[in-house]
């Protein structure tokens, strides 16, 4: 079937469009090229005067895995709020701060979006992360493997194993796990909980083993350039939510020895300790350390008000955290000598002083990094807010008198701590669509999506442009999922499944030998048992694994 | 004639998977590791292949036809048991968002006691490879785990070797409440458990001085219950002693009412120890035969844990209204459907409605059920993922066998597509 795209204005920056007027061919799911052979097109949509992009693209968003199943059993009282009834084409569910799998996948292809990444897969609840994303429908969705507070790898880093070896380790736990990346949250942090240590700082050693948080990093960015993954090591840095982290996240910047590194949420590693309240912005200092720092990327982790759920591996940070959970209940877990995790729910509130001012130190953030190729569009769902408020969100890149009402809600103290008043930049359509859509593929990776080229897999946004960005970005007049109209005005027509993306690199099977011996010793699975198979992701026939090239690989 | 090592099984719950099984056609023999819960439910015989509407054999389609005619016309059907795998409680769940039904687990009256505490103040866990390289003082509640899972000791406690303990066989093992029902918890160096033993409805007495005095609360009386004030002192001092101690109580064991309160009292206990600056993490142990793993998949796909109602067109849930005991009772239902594809010995509950049995061959019953469909056993006659006890971590399930069986899920599957 021939499907045509007539005259939208097109925003593609992965090719260099902005704005101009094109039709898109789709056939057999794929974009292509106006057809010669004179086929009669099947069917066409009327697109002149809306503004097309492609899918877009959440690349840290935790929709897969334990910590968001803990988080949706601990809050029955949230869910009552937003219950989703079923219709003719979609299951019922439950929204809000940690939506169940099927709503998650129909909300997200209602505001467009057609792939999500779940940031924090444990390798040992790696089956469940995989589960949990089969029963998201319409999105793709990947992970980034966590390691770092694996004792296995730490074991090695104490015995000072070669590069090589880990690297072998990085790139089998990748294949067991089905991974598209390599997470660090907290780096020896949470083993380091488990020891009894309250915090761990970028060159504090673990009480056990004799390795620091900068160790680990180094050596797992170095793995993943080594590997030739495209996605850089994705760090959750050390001391969240700690004020006067910045210092640890230039550190971390500076520290890294060129090494491409993802900061993810880094909003919430942005904090000074000046003022009154000893809680400070230090967004310039780390915009302006990402803007001279090619080898670093960002995502922000925005924080917008109202009730949420932290989920966290950072069983660490989370249990210091809890003493301001809201509702006032709490889950920290040690998780099988692999890694943790914490659960505390959140109100985040605009009368708050902190709150206000990790509101304006997001937007500061955004608003001061200056290439939008290398900072990316999330609030941590659901940590920062639940996705479901990206529309908001972007109202408030792209509209600045927007922003300055809003600013002029918040905390009275908060609003003389930021700058965001003076801050004039107001975002593109371009560069919305880079940093959700074509920066995000590139970072992750993707080979055939976030782009409208020909060739690319066909997964399409269509907008009525209006002044009001929220509206315009919160109902897309179509949304197509490989070719198919899955959303028309903002409502799921059609349910299909997304495929799951891997990388698979290359790596000496002997490390076998090694990782037996420990499995059979000391954790409770067998090493085959352990490790997933492809056929557990496509056995019932709706699942798919895309793999993709390594750098400089064809 | 094959033998299959490393299986994994989905009856003990501990997740044992070092189990060795010859295969020769259809029987299976336990020949490594079995055990008392295991091997029995591996080498039970299948029986009946073909499914049955009120007793005579049918096909596979007349009887999920049959079963979609019972289900088609009903105000409030029941969907019960949902012992299955994860492919199967998506069927399950899948049916029920379809025909309106209430579902409820076999034993989510036992995980109540833990659910309830979850949802209204959280806790601090572990899982079981946590436990086999850390814990050194083990505070066992109410529970005979030995009885509950044979292997557990020998595998996670008196392990040979562990990441960082020095000799497991100094692990302190303490009993509060009910004693061990056998020599699982002695030591390999002979050291037998503590055992402080008191009757089940004493221990929310119990373990609310346990948690005074870990609070460092003045107790005025001598004992409670029977238990000496300076013995339970002593397990106080012991956890807060601990480089890693663990709080282990299984929910079923806590058969009185308002045992959520007690599981609550525990796990305050490990908060408590936490804030005082040691580490130390509760272990429930949860159920068996596909627990786990209906509250597991309910979650996600409702956000609730699998006592649900789809009623409305959207789930709801209600610990309490939605018991399925209860609905049977108060005729609140109007069908039965019951699946339970690991137990050949569980009976459905009485029901005075059409009933629908999806079940493990050989199954019997006291009154046939108008249809009866037998599925194969997840692990055994179709790969499939069952949730271990600690419920973090998901179990792959190998096809031992080719029985001829379908799947619970095949079969749910086949009944939605006839409604």
């Amino acid at each position: 079937m021939l499907i045509k795209l007539t005259g939208g204005t097109v925003y593609d920056p992965a090719s260099g469009i902005d704005g101009q007027q094109q039709d898109i061919y789709i056939r057999d799911g794929r974009i292509v090229t106006a057809p010669t052979d004179g086929r009669p097109v099947d069917q066409e949509y009327d697109l002149r005067g809306k503004v097309v992009m492609s899918g877009a693209i959440d690349m840290h968003t935790h929709i897969g895995g334990g910590k968001g199943n803990i988080a949706r059993t601990l809050l029955p009282e949230d869910h009552r709020m937003d219950p989703v009834a079923r219709t003719a084409v979609t299951r019922s569910g439950n929204g809000h701060a940690m939506p169940s799998t099927f709503v998650s996948g129909y909300r997200y292809a209602e505001m467009g979006y057609t792939a999500g990444f779940e940031p924090a897969v444990l390798p040992i609840n790696a089956r469940q992360a995989h589960m949990e994303m089969g029963d998201i429908p319409i999105l793709d969705k990947g992970g980034y493997v966590m390691l770092g507070s694996d004792d296995f790898l730490l074991r090695m880093l104490t015995a000072k194993k070669d590069q090589k070896a880990i690297n072998d380790y990085v790139a089998w736990t990748l294949h067991a796990a089905k991974g598209i990346g390599i997470k660090v949250v907290n780096a020896g942090g949470i083993s380091a909980f488990k020891f009894n240590q309250r915090k761990l700082d970028l060159d504090e050693k673990n009480s056990h083993y004799d390795v620091s948080p900068r160790q680990i990093l180094q050596t797992l960015a170095r793995a993943v350039k080594e590997l030739g993954l495209t996605h850089p090591l994705h760090v959750h840095g050390c001391n969240l939510g700690v004020p006067g982290n910045v210092d640890t996240t230039l550190n971390t910047i500076q520290g890294i020895d060129g090494l491409p590194l993802h900061l993810t949420h880094i909003q919430f590693h942005s904090y000074g300790t000046e003022g009154d309240f000893k809680f400070s912005s230090g967004a310039a200092q780390i915009a302006e350390a990402i803007n001279r720092t090619p080898n670093i990327t960002a995502d922000v982790g925005q924080v917008l008000f109202g009730q949420t759920v932290t989920a966290s591996g950072d069983s660490m940070r989370q249990h210091y955290n809890h003493k301001f959970a809201s509702p006032n209940k709490w889950v920290c877990m040690d998780i099988e000598c692999d890694a943790g995790c914490g659960v505390v729910p959140f109100k985040y509130r605009d009368q708050n002083f902190v709150n206000a001012l990790q509101w304006a130190i997001g937007l500061e953030i955004f608003l001061l990094v200056n290439d939008p190729w290398r900072i990316f569009l999330t609030t941590d769902h659901p940590n920062g807010a639940p996705f479901m408020s990206y529309p908001h969100l972007i109202r408030l890149l792209m509209d600045k008198s927007f922003r300055n009402d809003m600013l002029a809600t918040i905390h009275p103290e908060a609003q003389k701590m930021t700058t965001l008043a003076s801050i004039d930049r107001e975002y593109t359509f371009n560069e919305i669509a880079i940093m959700t859509r074509a920066g995000a593929a590139r970072i992750i990776g993707l080979k055939d999506r976030g782009a409208l080229s020909p060739g690319n897999w066909a997964d399409i946004t269509v907008y009525t442009e209006n002044a009001d960005r929220q509206a315009m970005f919160t109902k897309p007049d179509y949304v197509f999922k490989d070719g198919n109209l899955v959303v028309k005005d903002g409502e799921v027509v059609k349910v299909v499944w997304g495929t799951t993306h891997v990388v698979r690199p290359d790596f000496d099977m002997s490390i076998e030998k090694d990782l037996q011996k420990y499995f059979d010793r000391y954790l409770t699975m067998k090493l085959g048992n352990f490790k997933i198979s492809d056929d557990e992701i496509t056995e019932d026939g709706r699942g798919s694994i895309t793999v993709h090239p390594l750098r400089g690989a064809a | 004639m094959t033998e299959i090592t490393e299986v994994p099984s989905p009856f003990c719950g501990i997740g044992t998977d070092d189990l060795s099984i010859q295969v020769e056609g259809v029987s299976l023999k336990m020949t490594a590791n079995g055990c008392a819960v295991n091997t029995p439910a591996f080498e039970q015989a299948i029986t009946d292949t073909s499914p049955r509407i009120a007793g005579q054999s049918v096909s596979l389609e007349a009887a999920a036809a049959k079963a979609a005619e019972i289900l088609r016309d009903t105000q409030q059907p029941l969907f019960g048991g949902c012992a299955t795998d994860v492919g199967g409680m998506r069927a399950l769940l899948s049916l029920a968002d379809r025909s309106g039904a209430v579902v409820d687990s076999a034993a989510f009256n036992n995980a109540r006691r833990n659910l309830l505490t979850l949802q209204d103040s959280g806790w601090m866990n572990t899982t079981l490879a946590e436990v086999k390289n850390r814990c050194d003082v083990l505070l066992i509640v109410g529970t005979d785990l030995e009885g509950f899972a044979p292997r557990f000791f020998e595998k996670y406690l008196w392990n040979e070797e562990a990441m960082f303990l020095e000799d497991t066989a100094n692990r302190e093992v303490i009993y509060l409440g009910k004693a061990p029902s056998g020599d699982a918890s002695t030591s390999p160096t002979g050291r037998k458990a503590t055992v402080l033993p008191c009757a089940d409805a004493d221990l929310p007495e119990v373990t609310a001085a346990v948690s005074a005095l870990i609070k460092g609360r003045l107790l005025q009386a001598q004992s409670v219950a029977g238990i000496a004030i300076s013995d339970l002192q002593a397990i106080a001092d012991k956890l807060k002693a601990a480089r890693y101690g663990v709080v282990l109580w299984g929910a079923a064991a806590l058969a009185f009412d308002q045992a959520e309160l007690t599981v609550q009292t525990l796990c305050g206990i490990v908060k408590d120890i936490n804030l005082q600056g040691t580490r130390c993490s509760g272990f429930p142990l949860g159920g068996k035969e596909g627990d786990q793993t209906a509250n597991q998949v309910c979650g996600w796909t409702t956000g609730y844990p699998a006592r649900v109602n789809f009623a409305r067109g959207y789930p709801e849930y209600d610990p309490y209204l939605y018991d399925s005991q209860a609905l049977l009772k108060n005729g609140e239902a109007d069908a039965l459907l019951w699946v339970q594809a690991f137990n050949s010995g569980a009976r459905p509950p009485q029901a005075n409605i059409p009933t629908i049995v999806v079940g493990r061959s050989g199954m019997s019953f006291e009154k046939e059920p108008d249809v009866f469909i037998p599925v194969g056993t997840p692990g055994i006659d179709h790969p499939g993922h069952a949730y271990r006890l600690d419920n973090v971590v998901a179990i792959r399930l190998k096809k031992l066998r080719d029985s001829g069986l379908p799947s619970t899920a095949e079969v749910l599957s086949a009944i939605e597509q006839a409604l």
